[in-house]
């Protein structure tokens, strides 16, 4: 296996989240009865007229300018010949040479284009296995016909699964904050297909590629590219070679199925929409828009780390959760607590407490910024220990409150006094002997009973690597 | 010269049926042809600096308001089906 590396590149589909579909004014609904949201123009009646819709356009250029891309002066949209029962015109309206966004970069991914189309519609198989071999008749629903898509392919840039489902996660957050898509994979608001071929190690050409179709969630993605680049390499060291062709992942068997392909796929005999004019944003529109992008995760995620010197778990928690990230960035200009303390809360122990009362953010929780900011700096001046601290956390997101008011009316103060602690260890080593004789010897581990002796003594409320300082000094181990 | 293969390929592409029997196929041939002798007769053409004309009318960024208009009833949207069933549009399965 060593001697074999992947090349993968993604094509992502993601539904925007507008009101009405890209080229009619039907409403966009998921889960709706069927065919209820039709009209002459997505179903592709003769004589209808398409008009594209101004909000997945702006959609559209949000998109490509936050994912780096160049955006074309002037494109246009053409015709996708192929008959398919989810086609009601026997063409997707989609660009093809000129896409609306190119060359751009997210993460350590190059953006090869994003480009505006429109989803076809949906298609129920019948018969017995609910697989689409086999089955005689489907129904099929237009609701979802013509919504509208962005299509974002990437260039080869990927080496292996983990890393492709790294970088997914990345641009479904990314996209969720610019607020373009719901990126549901479940309701296959963004779809997934992977191109992966092997090579061997230093070998500059790229292998036959087999495309990975319609993987629904990161779990799956990630599995299936795994199963895919496992197939290739063993077929190619069994003296095999690859074939062109289109793999369905089994998430069930974790099995891989070749699709039969579409009758000549290849040959779309794309042409240009008559019916549609050419896209020509203005600059003073592309400067507009991107004047007005947020905070995207991957600046956030290097600001943060940068600037904030927060470590880089917290700092990518923190740049995938917008509201998070808000919350913290309010707390951390209250001042009273360094940023590394007060992500680390955050990612940590509010993440914690907030998933244990079954709040979906912070938002909902009665915790306030200041509250955490003045816990936070409780612990760092060591006014209270961090367990104390946990516990009141625990209160204020469930109750609110002031954390200073709390610590003061109920005495939680860390056992600080210096002679008071020191007593309360002599005693803790007292009864415990065989713990001390052990911690003596060198195992640090049987440091634990001695602590515990202290923690209940103090009603929790002594601070942790005091009392071990004070344990070892007292054993001569200092 | 468009060859039969192609022409047949091509209807097949449009699923259009030509009867093979008729003379339509080499008819289809020859009207095709002369279409591409004229397209190479523009070909070749000196064009350099000349954009391609993919529309005839001077017009960009025709758009509409994102606002939701009236849908079809479902019994009118299938209505022109020629086998509805639970409320779609039932039809042969594509890989059957
Ligand atoms: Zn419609």
């Amino acid at each position: 296996m060593a001697d074999f590396e992947a090349v993968i590149g993604l094509e992502i589909h993601v539904q925007l989240a507008t009101k009405t579909k890209m080229f009619c004014s039907c409403e966009l609904s998921f889960g709706a009865e069927p065919n209820i949201h039709t009209c002459p123009v997505c179903l592709g009646h003769p004589g209808t007229l398409p008009v594209s819709n101004e909000q997945a356009i702006r959609f559209g250029i949000e998109t490509a300018l936050a994912l780096g891309c160049e955006i074309a002066p002037r494109s246009i949209f053409h015709r996708k010949n192929y008959f398919y029962p989810d086609l009601s015109k026997g063409y997707q309206i989609s660009q093809y040479d000129i896409p609306l966004g190119s060359s751009g970069r997210l993460g350590e991914v190059r953006i090869h284009r994003a480009h505006l189309e429109e989803d076809a519609a949906k298609l129920s198989h019948l018969g017995e296995s609910g697989r689409i071999d086999g089955s005689d008749a489907s129904l099929v629903d237009f609701n979802r016909g013509g919504t509208p898509l962005i299509e974002i392919v990437t260039e080869p840039d990927i080496r292996d699964a983990a890393i492709a489902r790294e970088w997914l996660q990345l641009l479904r957050s990314t996209l969720r904050q610019l607020g373009v898509s719901d990126c549901n994979m479940e309701e296959g608001s963004l779809r997934c297909d992977a191109n992966i071929s092997i090579r061997r190690r230093g070998e500059p050409e790229l292998g036959v590629k087999t495309e990975l179709k319609n993987m629904n969630s990161f779990r799956f993605i990630e599995r299936g590219i795994e199963a895919e680049i496992a197939r290739q390499i063993e077929l190619v060291e069994a003296g095999g070679r690859v074939d062109q062709a289109t793999m369905h992942f089994d998430p069930a068997s974790g099995s891989l199925t070749v699709l039969r392909s579409k009758e000549f796929a290849h040959d779309y005999r794309y042409f240009p929409e008559p019916d549609l004019v050419p896209l020509a944003p203005s600059l003073e529109l592309i400067a507009e828009i991107r004047a007005a992008l947020p905070e995207l995760p991957e600046t956030r995620i290097e600001r943060y780390i940068g600037e904030l010197g927060i470590p880089g778990d917290a700092a990518r928690v923190l740049g995938f959760d917008a509201a998070a990230a808000e919350f913290f960035e309010a707390a951390l200009a209250l001042g009273g607590a360094s940023p590394s303390a007060l992500s680390g809360w955050v990612t940590g122990e509010l993440a914690a407490a907030l998933r244990e009362a079954g709040h979906a953010g912070v938002g909902d929780s009665a915790l306030s910024s200041s509250g955490l900011a003045a816990l936070a700096g409780l612990v760092e001046a060591k006014t209270i220990n961090r367990r104390t601290g946990r516990e009141i956390l625990v209160r204020l997101v469930s109750q609110g409150g002031d954390p200073v008011a709390i610590v003061e009316a109920e005495g939680l103060g860390s056992v600080s006094d210096a002679d008071a602690l020191s007593e309360i260890v002599d005693r803790a080593l007292a009864a415990q002997p065989k713990a001390a004789d052990q911690v003596a010897a060198g195992n640090q581990k049987a440091v634990g009973p001695i602590v515990g002796f202290v923690m209940r003594e103090t009603k929790g409320r002594a601070d942790g690597p005091e009392v071990t300082r004070l344990i070892r000094a007292k054993l001569g181990l200092d | 010269m468009i060859d039969r293969d192609r022409v047949l390929q091509v209807a097949r592409l449009a699923r259009l049926r030509l009867d093979e029997s008729s003379g339509e196929v080499e008819q289809m041939a020859r009207e095709l042809s002369g279409i591409l002798d004229h397209v190479d007769a523009i070909g070749g053409l000196d064009l350099e600096g000349v954009e391609p004309t993919s529309h005839v009318v001077d017009l960009v960024n025709v758009l509409r308001v994102d606002r939701v208009g009236p849908s079809l009833r479902r019994e009118a949207a299938l209505a022109p089906a020629p086998d509805p069933a639970e409320g779609s549009f039932r039809v042969p399965s594509p890989q059957a």
